[in-house]
């Protein structure tokens, strides 16, 4: 077995080594600026030319005028966010969920503080978003409706066609942006089946490198950029082009789209028999989502009566790569706020542990982790003072 | 990743002294499973002394740490040095904490504490009762999230020397979630530090003018002597309330032992002599 088994893709991913090939030439000799005028310029121009045309096949936009370039998912979200309520200052209402990543939520307490109204949509104990609730709360003020595509730590996918049409039906004006970073390489997408405004991804989530995201913005929509300056990406986003980094989410968002078939099978497989393993195996184990729609790479565990970095520092010494929803990893004090949201009881919270796969995940690792897991549990239940609480589980279980 | 010190790592990855003791002379706890961490002690004590000890730990690496290392502490000790152990020594031991992992020592500490007081052959009763006297003044829950009391941080800042929030809620996780009783907590610290300078105002009965002098006269007949045995010596450059500047000279200059020569023997020695307060700055 190798040294490392690689089971935190939501976090991040390996660059896969065909984008390295193909972002290289523009890292060595292909080094001009696209906006020249000579003609060394026109291979890098004519490479963002072509990134942009790939783009708009990934996400099945209309028009590559409808694509922008960022730096990153959180940039992606924020000159999204920012972008249409600085269009909309007459209206001050935003409807968003509980369960966002922080890189939107702490965007919206911020815009609190701005003096907006933020509404946050709760989920049910399987991770699923509340649309009666979502309906509810849209008005005539409503600028805004933010929601993810997928949660980063359940895995669990909301309905966005469905929101979409809940959205238009309450009000036309009303602007959708659907935060995608957790989907993209792992389902299709299409923004015009899904008839959403915005809709922000990042690269290094799908075998591109870190530092290069990109925003669909639909030609209806009128956003401001968040960085000024030059008019690249058509003035909404100012700042010389990233040429081998575009080269190189274009050539990521191919590859991936020619692997969804791969990660709806094989990934999905590998997946469940993870999950199906330890659950079997494992009497303190439980799944935080339930079966519902999933990503088919992540999974969410919690092992009741144990702590998460406990777990993972144990799982890291074997060099298996997991995360955890409890306080102690992340140097705040407090447990997930998505696990908390779907009431994951606080036996199992602070032990709950996500693996999420790639289409670099082999069978071999997976039958590794599955070996391997239930003895270091075994051996962190031992130490919990909870011992009589684990006793009545493990005859419940039985 | 936290960077954990090779003794925690070690630790949690073996840990000492796991389990239960079921005839136990004294059982601590501390922390709950909805706070993420959790502590139970066990003790077993003959003739005052700690013979054996055993813990149970729902925690990350540091709490196991803190927990495993903290029974190798007591083991063979006497009741008394056993008290004197506090949530610093237990870091200490372990070769340091990251500061957001302290609470994890606090926490050991707190278990065994409440071992002690559990403890039926505790003797000094009297101190319990004076103790709790006054513990009653601050029973009250400041963080609400965690179940903080105003006595825990009271406690951490005391042996700890915390002067911020932020250092609060490393120690105790006070604050760590909602953040509503941060404004609290500050005015504990703010009390604390007011009395301590109180305590300090009457402790010191020198007049500014008859501290300067003894300052002077210890280090002339006393600090100085020493050092020019060694080819070296003093100077009293300044001094700025408890505050002692001075200069080293002759061998002691660029000695890279100076620093321990500064607080192990000049300050030890006019702290003993003139104020228990006093700090020695090298200028």
């Amino acid at each position: 077995m190798g040294n490392l088994i690689y089971l935190d893709n939501n976090a991040t991913t390996k660059v896969d080594p065909q984008v390295l090939d193909a972002m290289l030439p523009y890292l060595q000799e292909e080094y001009a600026n696209p906006s020249s005028v000579y003609d060394f310029a026109k291979r890098a121009n004519h490479a963002v030319k072509e990134a942009r045309g790939v783009m708009k096949d990934f996400f099945n936009a209309k028009d590559e005028k409808e694509i922008i370039f960022t730096s990153c998912g959180s940039e992606s979200a924020n000159t999204a966010i920012r972008g249409v309520l600085n269009m909309n200052k007459n209206k001050r209402h935003i409807i968003t969920t509980k369960v966002e990543h922080p890189c939107v939520l702490n965007l919206y307490q911020t815009l609190e503080k701005e003096g907006y109204n933020v509404d946050y949509i709760g989920v049910n104990s399987n991770g699923e978003l509340d649309l009666a609730q979502l309906e509810e709360a849209i008005n005539d003020d409503t600028a805004l409706v933010s929601i993810m595509y997928a949660n980063n730590e359940t895995g669990v996918i909301f309905p966005i066609e469905k929101i979409s049409e809940i959205i238009k039906s309450k009000n036309k004006e009303t602007k959708f942006f659907v935060d995608a970073v957790q989907v993209s390489g792992k389902i299709p997408i299409d923004v015009q089946a899904l008839g959403v405004d915005l809709m922000g991804i990042s690269g290094h989530k799908f075998h591109a490198p870190k530092g290069i995201g990109a925003l669909y913005v639909n030609s209806k929509t009128l956003i401001t950029p968040l960085i000024i300056g030059g008019h690249q990406e058509r003035g909404k986003r100012a700042g010389t082009e990233n040429v081998p980094y575009i080269v190189g989410i274009a050539k990521a968002a191919e590859l991936a789209q020619d692997h969804l078939k791969y990660e709806a099978t094989e990934v999905k497989r590998l997946r469940d028999k993870l999950e199906k393993n330890i659950v079997k195996n494992v009497f303190n184990a439980r799944l935080n989502t339930g079966i519902v729609n999933r990503v088919p790479n992540t999974t969410n565990i919690g092992f009741e009566y144990i702590e998460g970095e406990l777990i993972l520092l144990h799982l890291s010494d074997l060099g298996i790569c997991a995360s955890s929803g409890s306080a102690c990893t992340s140097g705040s004090l407090e447990p997930s706020h998505v696990l908390r949201a779907m009431n994951v009881p606080f036996t199992a919270i602070h032990g709950s542990i996500r693996f999420s796969l790639s289409k670099f995940t082999t069978e071999a690792e997976i039958d590794y982790v599955c070996e391997k897991l239930p003895g270091i549990i075994e051996k962190l239940t031992n130490l919990s003072p909870f011992q009589d609480e684990l006793e009545a589980l493990k005859k419940l279980r039985h | 990743m936290w960077d954990y010190s090779d003794k925690v790592i070690d630790h949690y990855r073996n840990p000492r002294n796991v389990g239960k003791i079921d005839n136990a002379d004294a059982i601590g706890e501390a922390g709950s499973l909805a706070c993420g961490d959790s502590l139970k002690i066990y003790l077993k004590i003959n003739n005052g002394i700690v013979t054996d000890a055993k813990f149970q730990t729902f925690g990350c690496g540091s709490a196991v740490a803190s927990s495993s290392i903290l029974t190798e502490m007591i083991i063979g000790k006497t009741i008394d040095e056993v008290k004197k152990i506090t949530n610093k020594d237990i870091a200490d031991q372990l070769g340091g904490l990251p500061p957001e992992k302290m609470h994890c020592s606090v926490m050991g500490y707190e278990a065994l504490e409440d071992a002690l007081k559990n403890y039926d052959d505790y003797t000094d009763l009297d101190d319990i009762r004076n103790e709790e006297e006054a513990n009653k003044q601050r029973e009250k829950i400041v963080c609400t999230c965690f179940g903080i009391t105003e006595n825990v941080i009271w406690d951490a800042i005391k042996m700890n020397g915390l002067k911020t929030v932020e250092e609060i809620t490393n120690y105790t996780k006070a604050g760590g979630a909602c953040g509503k009783c941060k404004g609290l907590i500050q005015d504990i610290i703010d009390t604390y530090y007011k009395k301590e300078e109180q305590e300090e105002k009457t402790a010191s009965t020198l007049s500014p003018a008859q501290k300067i002098l003894k300052i002077n006269n210890v280090i002339e007949n006393q600090i100085s002597p020493e050092l020019r045995k060694d080819g070296g010596d003093i100077t009293l450059v300044d001094i700025d309330g408890n505050k002692v500047m001075v200069k080293l000279r002759g061998k002691c200059s660029g000695c890279k032992n100076s620093h321990l020569t500064l607080k192990a023997f000049v300050e030890k020695t006019l702290r003993d002599t003139v104020d228990a307060n006093i700090e020695v700055v090298e200028v």
